[in-house]
């Protein structure tokens, strides 16, 4: 595949190509808006983290970037092309340039723990069995889970799922690599061996890594650029170092993980004491 | 001004459009799914073999019944020996193909549906998408002409071992003449009888696979969606095999 034609830098980044870049995006779901002016950009070789309260769209944003789902206004580019006017080939083109790491993992369920790693292999090379096998086994010990290569994915805790899906996620040494909520439901130990392998994939391969989650203390440690997201919008953009020190109410309730503030912890409710005592309702 | 009724056919009609769409393109995945034929040997297994204990028990009792029927009935005109003719032809033209089509939808649709549908809920095909492998390719495709293939093979296997019950009932039980039963059989038995159950068969195996995996790649992905498109696979295909079954019959008689 040849590589696209590369956009100018993005503001803000001087000297970094621009790889994805979403632009005044407008979004909803059914009839209720998601995204609403969404601007923001990920560039070559950093770590883009994408931060926000739950609902705030951060899940959907991945699904606009990998062309799973169109812009109503605005545009999404990868690469220099704008995704929603890809052709379906097109579209798989680029998704074998990138990787992606599911929330819950999203192994498939009637493959072991090897050929789950070897999936896309097979597909997509004709790479001979044995260098298959050295190819699986090395990202699987990069995981840490070379020995258990055989087990089957109901086999696997939480974490060494997730961490099975990130070997499958970089074995064909992706040149963007997407992170839905890496750090959910991990114990401290499966935490630490994500962020390292994010953090060291970036550095050693220089892959482009956009990693979307709503842990602000454990992206802050990796991230070069993070954004913020609420009300279908960017609401503060910077380096973690910088929105730790920011001003915005908004940043810094969703930083200190305030209850009370401008992002409201409850979803619109009648009146409390009307409903539990007066018995109005639900 | 669109009435309840109106809205009905509507809806019937653009579900229709969007199976017959869908049937497109799986059909267009098919050559390229060739390619794995490990994966519908695979799903012909999980079909197909999988469902011989039901459709051989459901095949022995079902000719036992009709042998006993027939006999009965038959013995009042004083035609007893004619039982073979009459269990070979209700199984072959009919019995079979539709008996083995409805076994099929209750038990290898609704795992195909339920199957497909996880999958769906547990994000298994997007991540397929996302590794840029085309899920119908890989995942519906091999179902798909897993089923279609091991229909035709289940309503031979539900034929054969129906006119073993009826022969243990008929003839060892209720002492209608061995040779009768079978030479009677032989003669009346025509090339077109057999193909009419092999072309029910064929188009039962279509529209029942079609069905479970349309309904398992749509599914709502939720628990509950799950449960819905396993009974909506059920249901519509009960329905189906049984008002096709009547057009296929009008047509070949």
């Amino acid at each position: 595949m040849t590589q696209p034609e590369l956009p100018p830098p993005a503001s803000g980044a001087a000297g970094d190509d621009v790889v994805v870049d979403v632009r005044d995006v407008d979004y909803s779901v059914g009839g209720r808006a998601i995204f609403s002016g969404l601007t923001l950009q990920a560039c070559r070789g950093r770590i883009t983290a994408v931060m926000g309260p739950s609902g705030a769209g951060k899940t959907t944003l991945l699904r606009l970037i990998t062309a799973q789902v169109s812009p109503e206004r605005g545009q999404v580019s990868v690469w220099g092309h704008d995704v929603a006017r890809m052709s379906g080939r097109k579209v798989f083109a680029m998704r074998r340039r990138m990787g992606m790491l599911f929330q819950n993992g999203a192994l498939l369920t009637d493959l072991d723990v090897f050929e789950n790693v070897a999936f896309p292999l097979r597909e997509h090379t004709d790479l001979t069995e044995p260098l298959i096998r050295a190819l699986v086994l090395t990202k699987l010990n990069a995981v840490g889970l070379r020995g258990a290569a055989r087990l089957m994915p109901a086999e696997l805790s939480g974490g060494m799922a997730r961490r099975v899906a990130l070997a499958r996620a970089v074995v064909m040494d992706p040149e963007l690599l997407i992170y839905d909520e890496p750090f959910v439901g991990l114990d401290p130990i499966g935490l630490g061996v994500i962020l390292r392998l994010i953090k060291q994939m970036n550095e050693a391969l220089g892959i482009t890594s956009i990693v979307v989650s709503h842990d602000v203390r454990e992206l802050a440690s990796i991230a070069h650029q993070s954004y913020l997201l609420a009300d279908g919008r960017v609401v503060a953009a910077g380096t973690p170092a910088e929105l730790n020190v920011s001003d915005s109410p908004i940043v810094r309730q969703f930083m200190s993980g305030n209850p009370d503030g401008p992002a409201p912890f409850h979803y619109p409710a009648p009146d409390y004491r009307a409903q539990l005592i007066d018995g109005k309702d639900l | 001004m669109i009435t309840a009724s109106d809205s009905l056919v509507l809806s019937g009609l653009r579900r229709f459009g969007a199976v017959t769409l869908f049937l497109v393109r799986l059909v267009r995945q098919i050559v390229p799914a060739l390619g794995r034929p490990r994966l519908i040997i695979h799903q012909i297994y999980n079909a197909g073999a999988r469902s011989l204990i039901i459709i051989m028990l459901s095949g022995t009792f079902t000719g036992a019944v009709l042998a006993l029927q027939g006999e009965n009935l038959l013995r009042r005109f004083g035609s007893e020996e004619a039982l073979g003719v009459a269990a070979a032809l209700a199984l072959l033209r009919e019995l079979g193909p539709v008996l083995t089509a409805l076994l099929f939808a209750g038990r290898a649709g609704t795992s195909l549906t339920s199957e497909i549908g996880l999958m769906r809920a547990t994000d298994q095909l997007t991540a397929m998408q996302i590794m840029a492998v085309d899920p119908l390719r890989y995942v519906v495709v091999p179902r798909f002409l897993g089923g279609v293939i091991a229909m035709p093979l289940l309503t031979m296997v539900f034929d054969a071992v129906g006119l073993f019950g009826a022969q243990l009932v008929g003839v060892q039980m209720e002492g209608v003449d061995r040779g009768s039963f079978w030479s009677q059989m032989q003669s009346a038995v025509e090339l077109r009888d057999v193909n009419e159950g092999f072309i029910k068969s064929i188009a039962f195996g279509v529209m029942c696979s079609l069905i479970a995996v349309y309904e398992g790649y749509h599914t709502v992905p939720t628990a509950e969606g799950v449960g819905l498109a396993t009974t909506r696979t059920v249901v519509a295909s009960s329905v189906l095999i049984l008002l096709v079954d009547y057009m296929l019959t009008a047509a070949f008689l």
